[in-house]
């Protein structure tokens, strides 16, 4: 899980301070909490971990959807231990961008609102085992592709716990690619699902990188203050790469005639996905984007109750020890 | 010793653990959504001891392993209580029934842990640690959502009252049992007690119990459709494996 869609802000700082974060950043300073920080810089963090932290939650559901038609125990305990990790994950990220002074509950607000997103990919549906696998070997895949030069990013506590996730995410990888192995390798039936999985999860995960670098007119600055760390187009060439030949090994097939070694780059040429399918996803028009938000809404809603009681619960209980003192 | 022992003990933790993990993704916070499916996950763990074990002792003529227990048996071959196949309902539902279970199944560990059999001995002294845990958070849940605001109490008493029928069933005992579950009674009602107080919650005023979940005498509705979910895909496809 990742984030895309990165747009950074213009700022009105004093130029001098400016200048000083600037210098370092440059000599790979750590930004903390505590810290000055353009006004700029704050906010595309916050946007930035807060839609990693939701892209965490709202990407247990596809996940979710298969935990309890998890086809041995063994499956059963592995996915229900991956979809803790994300939701765990989802609490660490929500942690750090409370350290830029937005709070959680106000994060979430603003997913259920639509005011912020969460990653496309999570909009898609999963309608086989198979899926379970793809999940874990392209999305993770690419996740990864995306979060290992984070561990690098500006902000301490961003960084930090990227460094935590990226050891979760390739443990996920691996149970993804297993799974692959098993249907691939399997069953006239198994081996259906394991092409149906990748012939819809291959546009979606190259989409996680976000547009091309030509139509990604806000990278230039986050590229600067280090919150992105590469460019769009320079991941995905990275994920195709790495992925065509694991395809190869599955004895699948990527879902792209024009797919060609390109001796002279020393990668492989691939068509683009279609970017207005993207943008309709991000307009809230994926497959699941619906059912996605309303999943989180109730569990929200109805949780209220919860919420609330063990806040009253602690009230009580603090004025009890308040009086006994 | 009978194999039917070990089954409901893996049965129980099988239902619900299929049941906890309903949830993930839809908790009331994320720390109550790693919770629930942390014990979901130990439940299945311990799941696959209790069937494992139970498969071994059959033999090799039956040729079962704790997978084809849990994905190849109808409805009245199960043996677990009544009481955790009854749907989450709504969080309080889910964490009275965790309470009422986990107060039973920590006294039954304990009491397996002295085992003379070796091997369920070990089972239940791994289980008993996970278990003192999930004790403990279901407790402190109880009571925090009994005491919290004037509409968390009512819906755990309502929670508490709706369940209630389903204890009884815990203590019943046969031969088969690996323990003597009767002899566990006093223990589970002085603790439920002192949580139930602490929660300002009142215990309700009557012995009836459902039966016929560890006999397979008669499940209720709510199985059959867990079920149908958790082994669709092993039966759908016999030859596949995953």
């Amino acid at each position: 899980m990742y984030a895309q869609m990165i747009k950074s802000e213009a700022t009105q700082d004093d130029p001098e301070k400016l200048a000083a974060f600037q210098a370092r950043i440059d000599a790979g300073d750590k930004i903390e909490p505590k810290d000055w920080m353009p006004a700029g810089y704050r906010k595309t963090l916050i946007r930035q971990i807060g839609q990693h932290a939701h892209s965490e939650i709202v990407g247990q559901l596809p996940e979710g959807n298969w935990i309890t038609r998890a086809p041995t125990l063994e499956r059963k305990a592995i996915l229900l231990a991956k979809v803790q990790d994300e939701a765990g994950h989802g609490l660490y990220l929500y942690c750090a961008a409370e350290t830029l002074g937005v709070s959680r509950d106000e994060l979430t607000e603003m997913l259920l609102d639509g005011r912020m997103k969460y990653s496309s990919i999570f909009s898609y549906p999963t309608l086989t085992w198979a899926d379970m696998g793809a999940v874990g070997w392209l999305v993770d895949g690419a996740a990864i592709m995306n979060q290992v030069p984070l561990q690098r990013t500006s902000y301490g506590p961003y960084a930090r716990s990227m460094v935590r996730i990226c050891k979760e995410e390739s443990f996920h990888q691996r149970q993804g690619f297993d799974i692959m192995m098993k249907m691939a390798n399997g069953t006239d039936a198994q081996k259906r699902m394991a092409q149906d999985a990748l012939n819809r999860f291959w546009y979606p995960s190259l989409m996680m990188f976000g547009p091309s670098d030509k139509e990604s007119v806000h990278s230039e600055q986050s590229m600067r203050w280090k919150i992105k760390m590469n460019s769009n187009d320079e991941l995905r060439q990275k994920f195709v790469d790495q992925t065509v030949p694991q395809a190869e090994y599955l004895g699948l097939t990527v879902p792209d005639k024009t797919l060609a070694w390109n001796e002279e780059k020393g990668g492989y040429d691939f068509a683009e996905p279609d970017w207005s399918e993207f943008f309709d996803v991000l307009k809230g028009n994926g497959p699941c984007s619906v059912e996605r938000i309303e999943a989180r809404q109730k569990a929200w809603d109805d949780g209220a109750w919860v919420r609330e009681a063990r806040m009253a619960h602690a009230a009580k209980k603090q004025a009890a020890k308040v009086a006994a003192e | 010793m009978s194999t039917l022992g070990l089954i409901r003990m893996g049965d129980n933790t099988l239902v619900l653990g299929q049941r906890v993990s309903e949830w993930c993704g839809h908790a009331p916070a994320l720390e109550e959504d790693i919770a629930l499916a942390n014990t979901a996950l130990d439940l299945i763990g311990q799941t696959q001891l209790w069937l494992g074990l139970a498969a071994e002792r059959e033999g090799e003529g039956e040729g079962r392993t704790a997978d084809t227990l849990a994905y190849h048996r109808d409805a009245w071959d199960f043996r677990n209580v009544l009481l955790v196949e009854q749907p989450n309902r709504d969080f309080g539902v889910t964490m009275m029934r965790q309470f009422l279970f986990d107060a039973w199944h920590l006294e039954a560990l304990k009491a397996l842990a002295a085992h003379e059999d070796a091997e369920v001995s070990a089972i239940a002294q791994k289980s008993v640690k996970e278990v003192t845990y999930h004790r403990e958070r279901s407790s402190d849940t109880v009571i925090a959502l009994g005491d919290g605001t004037e509409e968390s109490h009512a819906r755990m008493q309502a929670a508490l009252d709706r369940l209630w029928p389903y204890v009884g069933e815990m203590f019943s005992t046969d031969d088969d049992d690996l323990t003597d579950m009767a002899a566990l009674r006093p223990t589970f009602d002085a603790y439920l007690e002192t949580v139930l107080t602490e929660a300002t919650l009142v215990r309700p005023d009557s012995d009836f119990a459902h039966m016929g979940g560890k006999t397979g005498a008669r499940h209720t509705e709510h199985l059959g459709h867990m079920l149908a979910t958790m082994q669709v895909l092993p039966r759908s496809y016999p030859d596949a494996t995953w």
